[in-house]
């Protein structure tokens, strides 16, 4: 085996696009930094692995829209390979066996609503305003560390001011829209605009992705933003596939951060970080390797970070019961599946582009009301919610001509079944019932099936390290954002050890493959050890 | 309300994502350079032929131009005449029936959301013809009203005959009427059969009229338009001829020349009435109406928002997308919508400007013009006046009974 050198200026736990993006920068800025990380892949929920042969999954997350160009520009992503690219289509199946359809074209698009309900189809470009215009407020605020609200330090108080005045831009009725919707239920959004119940569930997914909450539960309007807020070249709220699978980010990622002359190592799980006298020393493996640095910064969430990484004799007994009751509750799974050929969706003509985009079964809020009861009694949900993609219809590299790769993101998944853990009947039950639902529009679906993973929280605890498999490493709730995230006095990527940094989705803007948390949290230690940070361009403007 | 659907596109919405108007065929059998745009989901041509020899037929001879893609509602009820005058600014009961008005309607905060024309069929008949959709605005306006409206656009088609020879036409076409129709009224009648609804309305400045009826007509009625005009110069023109027609008539569009309120994101962007120079259209003095308490409350501001004004500039050089300067380098506004107009004889504009609310600014405003010659810009600065539109008054456009040619 090779040697390693066991002194670094900055060991990242954690090789997920997060820690990914938070090493290349402080390898760029000049510190000499080591990624440790636990699996023998790369790339925490960012990751493509082929598990069956000749076909490559998007394991965990399987489109991308969030991740910041900014970020993709200062690293050169591209020239390490990165590729994003547009995806067409979408659409909804309907009981009644109709289906409702979205395009990019955007009559196209307005057509299809208008099968549902002329009015609607109006509608959507005062939804799509006042969406937008919410963006506007809140992309700005992503690649810039929130502000202490209880602190009087100089940029504190600057940037609880450039808050206050991007507010003070809103008219009153503005700000009042802007504090309903950081509030209110999907449901009751989609209601101020919408008639057509089948319409009103193609929008409400992006309200509940990845959250413990329903459709009609309050906070999950923001939801919706958190992934509307992305863009795709430009284009504001469209979400493309990474050529190569969403481990292409982080592939990307790494030949980087190795180009500039970082290291990382794989199967190198770190036990504990080192702390001697209230400062960070370096940090101790499973096997036993020590590795040396006087900065650590966490790439896993801030459960794990402080309540297993960190011997709680060095942290204050509040900060402890915050981190505690840090809300990171699983609330979905991931059935991926190789194909040996095209699914046969018979009420979809041949030719009609819809199928290359994310496809759902589920055409009412009800019914994603109902799902999401199942979780609160503890189980995963008989009539699940999917979010389907198949990217191998735009994507050449994931699987053979012929061939296809589909992802289905599934909701609700709980942690513990009837709080039991996981066993492999139930595991096996909750694949039938996702595979069920596709078949029941898919005929002679199952028997395409040629190798499947199914992903409960379970495993996405174990193999990827999210608590309880929260998808972003932590809820993203009114009161789990901005300052408060991940907790109140917290926000800032440091902890109560000196040298000791968070850069994951627990922090500051949150999950999602967006890199702002990383980028952030670079700024934040290049502060401290008094580098410059002029490697790191500010967020693009929002003109 | 029940929902209204619209189910026969399933399968072919992607394929041909733009409508065709039944007069498409008959468009596209008059083109020889096929210049076709997006006009309001339809598939509408630009030009035809020639762009310029198109505008002159609008000022020579006679044009038609299709006006399907236009939103058409029709409104009905006994409180059709109540629900109009809460959605729009202008006095409806003093509208006569058989009369058409240019109108606007504006949300609770008094900003623009369209303008439009307003046909009083009878007495609780509308049709309300605009260039974006409000199906949802309408709807949610008439709560509690008793009537009914009904979204005609793809039921109903229309074209626009405009030019000196358009009444010619219209009275080879036997309409009997057409020497007493006065500008903006209107009256239904038959061609050989075939009902339609005519006004003497248009986006020209010019004589000419609007001509609705049912799609299932359409061929047979564009038929004998086009032989009847075969000698009075008739010609069909693209999008390109009219908009020279309607910016020398110094008519503005929504989302061209002001930002529709339904579409702005941006904070600044709406306009109030007055901000479009038609604070004449607002009758303050009727009852309650959608944004009346917003626009009264802003005239007690001091107004600090972007105006449209009509502009002549100097030189020849068309000044489209130009910035404008106060004392030749304070940015007060830009071009919106530019020609050189060969009516005028003038490069003109219609530009938004904040030029405050003294008029000190007026007499000292240069606009900045790049003028691309063979890949080498010419950086301009001309001289701007503001005058009032229209930039040309055709007589004919109002003459009655209107003139053979
Ligand atoms: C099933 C699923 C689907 C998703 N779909 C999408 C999507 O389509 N689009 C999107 O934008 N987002 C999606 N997300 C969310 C997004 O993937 C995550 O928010 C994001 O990838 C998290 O990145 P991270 O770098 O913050 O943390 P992680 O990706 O969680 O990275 C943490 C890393 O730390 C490592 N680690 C943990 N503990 C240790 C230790 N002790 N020692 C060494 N290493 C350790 C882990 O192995 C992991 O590699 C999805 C997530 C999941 C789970």
């Amino acid at each position: 085996m090779q040697s390693v050198e066991k002194n670094f200026d900055v060991i990242v736990i954690g090789s997920g696009h997060n820690g990914l993006v938070n090493a290349c920068y402080l390898q760029k800025a000049g510190l000499n930094v080591l990624v440790l990380e636990k699996n023998d892949w790369i790339g925490g929920a960012a990751v493509s692995r082929e598990l069956h042969p000749g076909i490559l999954y998007s394991n965990c997350s399987y489109v991308c829209s969030l991740f910041r160009p900014e970020i993709m520009r200062d690293l050169e992503l591209p020239k390490h390979g990165l590729q994003i690219v547009a995806i067409e289509g979408g659409t909804v199946f309907t009981r009644d066996g109709d289906y409702l359809a979205s395009f990019r074209n955007y009559h196209a698009k307005k057509r299809e609503l208008e099968r549902f309900s002329v009015k609607d189809s109006e509608s959507y470009l005062r939804y799509s305003r006042d969406i937008l215009k919410q963006c506007r407020f809140i992309q700005p605020l992503l690649m810039r560390t929130a502000p202490d609200p209880a602190s009087f330090k100089f940029r504190d108080l600057s940037e609880m001011l450039y808050i206050l005045r991007k507010v003070n831009d809103l008219t009153a009725s503005e700000l009042a829209d802007t504090v309903r919707f950081w509030t209110m239920s999907i449901s009751d959004f989609l209601d101020e605009y919408f008639e057509n119940d089948v319409i009103k569930a193609s929008l409400a997914v992006s309200g509940i992705i990845g959250t413990a909450l329903g459709p009609m539960s309050p906070g999950t309007a923001y939801v919706l933003l958190h992934h509307y807020m992305g863009e795709v070249d430009g284009s504001i709220g469209a979400w493309g596939y990474a050529r190569g699978g969403m481990g292409a980010i982080s592939k990307a990622l790494t030949s980087s951060f190795r180009a500039m002359g970082g290291t990382l190592l794989n199967n190198s799980e770190v036990e504990k970080v080192d702390i001697r006298g209230a400062r960070v020393k370096g940090v101790i493996l499973k096997n036993g390797d020590e590795y040396l640095a006087k900065n650590v910064v966490s790439n896993a969430d801030v459960k794990r970070t402080f309540l297993k990484l960190t011997d709680p004799e060095h942290l204050p007994p509040n900060f402890i019961k915050k981190v505690n009751n840090f809300k990171i509750r699983g609330s979905s799974g991931k059935v991926n599946i190789a194909l040996d050929s095209m699914p046969n969706f018979p009420v979809i003509s041949e030719n009609n582009p819809c199928l290359k985009g994310d496809i759902h079964f589920t055409d009412s809020i009800e019914r994603m009301e109902r799902a999401y009861d199942d979780w609160k009694m503890g189980t995963w949900s008989r009539d699940p919610f999917l979010d389907m993609m198949i990217p191998t219809l735009t994507d050449p590299t994931m699987a053979p001509p012929g061939k296809h790769f589909m992802s289905c993101f599934v909701q609700y998944c709980p942690p513990k079944v009837g709080g039991q853990n996981w066993t492999k009947e139930n595991k096996d039950a909750f694949g039938e019932t996702v595979i069920q639902q596709i078949a029941d529009y898919s005929p002679g679906f199952k028997d395409k099936i040629l190798h499947m993973e199914v992903r409960t929280p379970k495993e996405l605890e174990e193999e990827v390290g999210l608590t309880e498999g929260n998808i972003f490493q932590g809820e993203l709730t009114f009161d789990q954002l901005l300052f408060n995230r991940p907790i109140p006095g917290y926000a800032q990527y440091r902890s109560p050890i000196k040298g000791l940094y968070m850069c994951g989705s627990s922090t500051h803007p949150g999950g999602g493959v967006m890199g702002a948390p990383g980028r952030n949290a670079a700024v934040e230690i290049l502060k401290d050890l008094n580098l410059p940070d002029t490697d790191i361009r500010d967020a693009y403007e929002v003109l | 309300m029940t929902q209204l659907k619209d189910k026969k596109d399933r399968g072919t919405t992607f394929s041909k994502p733009l409508f065709r108007s039944p007069f498409y065929d008959f468009f596209a059998a008059q083109e020889t350079e096929g210049h076709w745009y997006d006009w309001n989901g339809y598939k509408s041509p630009t030009i035809l032929s020639d762009e310029e020899l198109e505008y002159f037929s609008i000022r020579s001879t006679s044009s038609v131009f299709d006006i399907t893609p236009l939103n058409k509602y029709r409104i009905v009820g006994s409180q059709a005449e109540e629900f109009l005058n809460k959605l729009t600014v202008r006095n409806v009961a003093k509208q006569n029936v058989a009369t058409v008005k240019y109108t606007l309607w504006c949300d609770q905060e008094g900003f623009v959301i369209d303008d439009g024309t307003l046909f009083r069929i009878s007495d609780n008949d509308f049709r309300l013809c605009s260039q974006e959709k409000h199906l949802p605005w309408l709807i949610d306006t008439s709560h509690g009203f008793d009537v009914e409206i009904i979204d005609e656009s793809k039921h109903v088609c229309g074209i626009s005959l405009q030019g000196p020879t358009s009444a010619s036409i219209l009275r080879l076409l036997g309409i009997n009427g057409i020497d007493n129709l006065k500008p903006f009224h209107l009256f239904q009648t038959k061609i050989s059969n075939i009902p339609i609804m005519i006004s003497r309305t248009g986006f020209t400045g010019d004589l000419g009229y609007e001509i609705f009826m049912k799609n299932n007509v359409a061929n047979k009625f564009i038929e004998r338009v086009w032989n009847a005009g075969t000698n009075h110069g008739l010609t069909a023109i693209g999008y390109n001829a009219l908009n020279m027609a309607r910016i020398e008539a110094g008519f503005i569009v929504a989302n061209i020349d002001f930002i529709s309120s339904d579409h702005a994101i941006r904070p600044n962007r709406c306009r109030r009435p007055d901000d479009l120079g038609l604070g004449w259209l607002v009758d303050l003095n009727k009852g309650f109406f959608n944004g009346k308490k917003a626009i009264l409350n802003s005239k007690l501001e001091d107004s600090e928002a972007f105006k449209i004004y009509a502009l002549e500039i100097d030189g020849k050089e068309p000044a489209e997308g130009s910035v404008i300067y106060y004392n030749k380098k304070d940015e007060v506004g830009t071009v919106t919508s530019a020609i050189w107009s060969p009516m005028a004889k003038k490069s003109i504009a219609l530009a938004q400007l904040k030029l405050g609310s003294s008029n000190s600014k007026m007499e000292n405003l240069w606009v900045e013009i790049y003028s691309l010659k063979e890949l080498q810009y010419h950086k301009l600065m001309k001289k701007v006046s503001i005058v009032k539109p229209p930039f040309i008054n055709l007589a004919r456009r109002s003459a009655c009974p209107p003139s053979n040619c």
